[in-house]
């Protein structure tokens, strides 16, 4: 099976079956050194990033979006090449024929492509839009075949709300670094094994999984032919590290090409690609400063991944996100810290081409990686501000050590787990349905069950729980089932052909929940339970306002009497969602992440028992609500870590700001090793 | 035994090393001019606490402070000695680095059962950050109300003990900021062995706030904040002085 790409690598299992992994723990040379090896940006990355800028204003100026396809509908080979300047470019691809244009992406829903076209100025071919209303079904409209009205209720007065029913679900991860390994000839066999050892009884899962298949060999030719529309012969392994990044630049290409996904993340590529880079600096293929060159070029590319999105989308989600996120860093199930040349190379973008917020660059964290490693980091994060943080030592234990993070804090291992992305309950809105019997407080419509509601004046803290379990019961019910309709429907009408194909044939699947509104409902009970709450009602007797009267802990405090309730509302939530039947065995998991929508979840949540005011922004994620955690950070933090990771396996995010100055002090005018400052006077 | 408490700041980075839990104690005798804790001036009240109440609270988060400990700041904490006394005993027992920000304001070489409690004190004090305002004893009295010799004595004091500290010195423009003053302080720590860091901290206005909230007039509401340009060139004109006077002293024991 020997490969004369290979040559140089250690061999193993990777060569007879498709196993990433295992090459990279064979070959990766862990990187213990400090950045002084990096090379800055060449004159070509300088004049392509100039350029980038220049469009970016134009972009600007523009309203937002510059350019837009509204007759070609994108595949993975729709387009003709695209350059910024082919003859400075190394790393070359665009999703459409020329960069900042966006392309038109119909098979989540025509009505979400019509408008964000229209929003924008543009029109969609009429042609178009009646072949997607008229002849072939997008997957929006089959969720909208399915949904009960109970669903569509819950999802107008938004007690669930950002249901990726209308637009591409996302978060899937295909495992790009396979195509620069194996090359596309060799995914295409091991597919065609695979759908040449089904099960051979046609039950309906077994002919989906012959169709899906299907779908995905189609899409692996395609993928070569993409390769060629740029020159490219992408049926072989790639032979050095240039080719390395762009054979699996085209893996990620075609995914966004094929899918407008709410994130589309890169997955775990530096260290991969870090082994092409060691091979290619040992045999003097390549300068540092080449393979910097590539990189640049690569991360250029990520950045300029773009989508066409309606304005309540980008409400929802705003600074026109694509949540690029690559995983960098972490350490090996056999104790070697995982961190290359690559991960310092991939954070020195940031240096060479200024800072931003895509790709969204994650550091798995562990107390282990070497020193100055982590000394760079932090002085990177110092100067961009760019730089996510995830804790690897909470991960790797279910994870493993080739997992990636999709989206912000999901996190799945490459090619063989996925996820179906599902949005996020708003427990604080329940919590008002509650106490109202399930009548909405803003609507005054009854939208869920008719159960009793809370009468007396001042709220009682066993009876409120009692009520709010059996809401939370009946909410988890409602939320699964329609998660259930809304993934069936995507595989159906928008499946993720290529990101599949970059996938085993057995794959699990993550059924990922989440939740909205968790400091609110935490402070809410808290206040309930430790001060007196009175109810405001209006004409009708719905609470529509709450009075605090005494003071009560704080989620955000290292507090733990209040502290355990958020735990035990995450704890029981879960348990609720895992009573469902789940869509293909989907495995439970909730998340609790919002980092920008939390605003608009705020906006529709009338006012709570924690004295929150009507339409008032929920905290991000799981911080605690603004400014009631008063013992400082750490006292917050200590609060958030507190939750259970495993009853919130999809992650949990804490959104922290701080100024610089407070992190620590200033080096210019803090002498902090006296003797050394000394020495350093008496050498001018 | 209680401390009165003013606030417990979780995430300290700037008053010792690593991350700290800082304890700021109420009470102070000084009224410097440029203080932006006048909050914590008046002695007794705000919230009381054991030192097994700070410590737990250490404790449920002491994953942050890993490299870090605690900080005991003020106020004034030596007005209430033995309370911090007892707080950094249990601390030391426990295994937590201790680190003391004070003026040396209550420091009596005069009286040696104090000097005694002191020692007691800097037996389980792994950090001293003294906080010299002004080496002319005039212009401290001006500054501070107060002369600067107890505050010089105790760094001496502290150098006989080899306890290890970090110099502060917030510069000033117009009061502290005199090249002339700046050496002078410097010429001063160059005789101390002990001095492991030197923190030079811009002045900054913005205690303005919490003057007015307690309906005191701001005494500097005509000087600006330092820019940190000028507080470098003040570290560099410090650390001149310390080295000239290393070296007069080390040219002095070779002749």
């Amino acid at each position: 099976m020997q490969k004369p790409e290979w040559n140089g690598f250690q061999g193993g299992v990777w060569e007879k079956e498709i196993n990433v992994r295992d090459f990279i723990q064979k070959n990766y040379t862990p990187y213990d050194g400090d950045e002084a090896f990096l090379a800055g940006p060449t004159q070509n990355t300088l004049d392509l990033w100039d350029q980038v800028m220049d469009l970016s204003r134009q972009e600007r100026e523009a309203g937002g979006v510059l350019d837009m396809d509204t007759k070609v509908i994108s595949t993975i080979v729709s387009h003709g090449p695209g350059y910024l300047n082919k003859e400075k470019e190394t790393i070359v691809g665009f999703q459409t024929d020329k960069p900042f244009k966006r392309s038109l992406q119909p098979y989540g829903g025509i009505r979400m492509a019509e408008k964000a076209c229209l929003e924008n100025g543009y029109q969609v071919d009429p042609e178009i839009s009646e072949f997607f209303t008229i002849h072939r079904k997008t997957h929006n409209a089959g969720v909208f075949d399915a949904y009960t009205p109970e669903m569509r209720a819950c999802r107008s007065s938004h007690i669930i709300t950002g249901l990726p029913d209308a637009y591409g679900r996302g978060r899937i991860i295909g495992d790009y670094r396979r195509v620069a390994l194996y090359g596309v000839d060799r995914l295409i066999e091991d597919k065609e094994e695979q759908k040449a050892t089904t099960r051979t009884i046609m039950y309906s899962d077994v002919i989906r999984d012959r169709e899906e298949l299907s779908e995905q060999i189609r899409a692996l030719k395609d993928l070569k032919k993409l390769g060629e529309i740029y020159g490219f012969d992408i049926s072989q392994p790639a032979k050095d590290v240039k080719e390395a990044i762009q054979w699996l630049y085209f893996g990620y290409l075609a995914a966004v090409k094929e899918q407008n996904g709410a994130a589309m993340s890169l997955g775990r590529t530096s260290t991969f690609l870090d082994i092409y880079a060691q091979r290619d600096l040992e045999s003097g293929r390549y300068t540092e400063e080449q393979i910097q060159e590539f990189v640049d070029h690569f991360i250029m590319k990520l950045r300029l991944v773009k989508f066409a999105r309606t304005p309540e989308y980008n409400e929802l989600f705003s600074g026109d996100p694509t949540w690029v996120t690559e995983s960098i860093g972490g350490v090996g199930i056999d104790g070697r810290h995982m961190v290359t040349k690559m991960s310092f190379r991939y954070l020195h973008t940031l240096q060479n081409l200024g800072t931003a917020p895509e790709p969204n660059l994650t550091v798995l964290w562990s107390t282990r990686l070497p020193m100055n490693f982590k000394r760079f980091c932090a002085k990177t994060s110092i100067e961009s501000s760019s730089i996510q943080y995830e804790n690897d030592d909470l991960m790797r234990v279910t994870h493993g050590d080739d997992y990636a993070i999709a989206c912000c804090v999901s996190s799945m291992r490459l090619g063989k787990e996925m996820q179906f992305f599902g949005a996020r309950a708003n427990l604080a809105k329940c919590l008002l349905y509650a106490i109202n019997g399930g009548v909405d407080e803003i609507t005054k419509k009854q939208v869920g069950p008719k159960y009793r509601p809370i009468t007396s004046e001042y709220l009682d803290y066993d009876e409120v729980m009692d009520a709010y379990k059996d809401m939370m019961q009946w909410l988890a019910r409602v939320y699964v089932n329609a998660l259930n309709i809304i993934h069936y429907m995507h595989d159906k009408y928008c499946y993720e052909k290529i990101q599949m194909a970059l996938h085993d044939k057995k794959v699990t699947r993550w059924f990922a929940t989440g939740i909205a509104g968790l400091s609110v409902v935490a402070d809410s009970l808290s206040a309930i339970k430790y001060a007196k709450v009175r109810t405001i009602r209006d004409e009708n007797g719905i609470v529509v306002d709450y009075e605090v009267e005494g003071d009560f802990p704080k989620y955000g405090n290292n507090d733990d009497r209040v502290d355990e309730i958020a735990s035990e509302l995450v704890h029981t939530f879960m348990n609720y969602i895992k009573g469902n039947h789940t869509y293909r065995g989907g495995i439970p998991t909730t998340s609790i992440l919002t980092i920008t929508s939390n605003v608009v979840y705020g906006k529709h949540t009338g006012a709570t028992p924690d004295g929150r005011k009507a339409g008032e922004a929920f905290a991000p994620g799981a911080n605690p609500m603004h400014r009631r955690d008063t013992h400082g950070a750490v006292a917050s933090l200590a609060s958030v870590a507190k939750l259970p990771f495993k009853d919130a396996q999809d992650g949990i995010s804490n959104t922290f700001s701080i100024v610089p100055d407070a992190l620590g002090k200033n080096d210019q005018i803090f002498a902090g090793d006296l003797e050394v400052e000394l020495d350093l006077g008496t050498e001018v | 035994m209680k401390g009165h408490i003013h606030s417990i700041e979780s995430f300290g980075t700037v008053d010792g090393p690593g991350i700290r839990m800082v304890v700021f104690l109420k009470g102070c005798p000084m009224r410097c001019l440029y203080c932006h804790n006048p909050d914590t001036w008046e002695p007794g009240g705000g919230t009381e606490m054991t030192a097994e109440e700070i410590l737990s609270q250490f404790q449920a988060a002491r994953h942050f402070y890993t490299n870090g400990g605690i900080t005991v700041s003020g106020g004034e904490p030596l007005l209430q000695m033995e309370f911090v006394t007892d707080l950094f005993e249990k601390a030391a027992r426990q295994g937590i680095h201790t680190c003391l920000d004070t003026s040396g304001i209550t420091f009596q070489p005069e009286d040696s059962g104090a000097v005694r409690s002191m020692d007691r004190l800097m037996d389980v004090t792994r950090l001293v950050m003294l906080d010299i305002k002004h080496i002319d004893p005039e212009a401290h009295q001006k500054l501070c109300g107060h002369s600067n010799r107890r505050i010089l004595d105790f760094a001496r004091y502290l150098a006989e003990r080899n306890v290890p500290v970090w110099i502060r010195h917030v510069v000033v423009p117009g009061i502290t900021d005199r090249e002339e003053d700046l050496y002078r302080l410097g010429r001063f720590i160059g005789t101390l062995g002990n001095v492991k860091a030197l923190d030079v901290l811009p002045y900054h206005d913005m205690g303005k706030a919490k003057y007015r909230k307690l309906g005191i007039d701001y005494p500097l509401k005509d000087v600006k904040p330092l820019e940190r340009e000028k507080a470098v060139e003040a570290k560099q004109v410090i650390l001149r002085g310390i080295r000239d006077e290393r070296r007069e002293k080390a040219e002095g024991h070779c002749s």
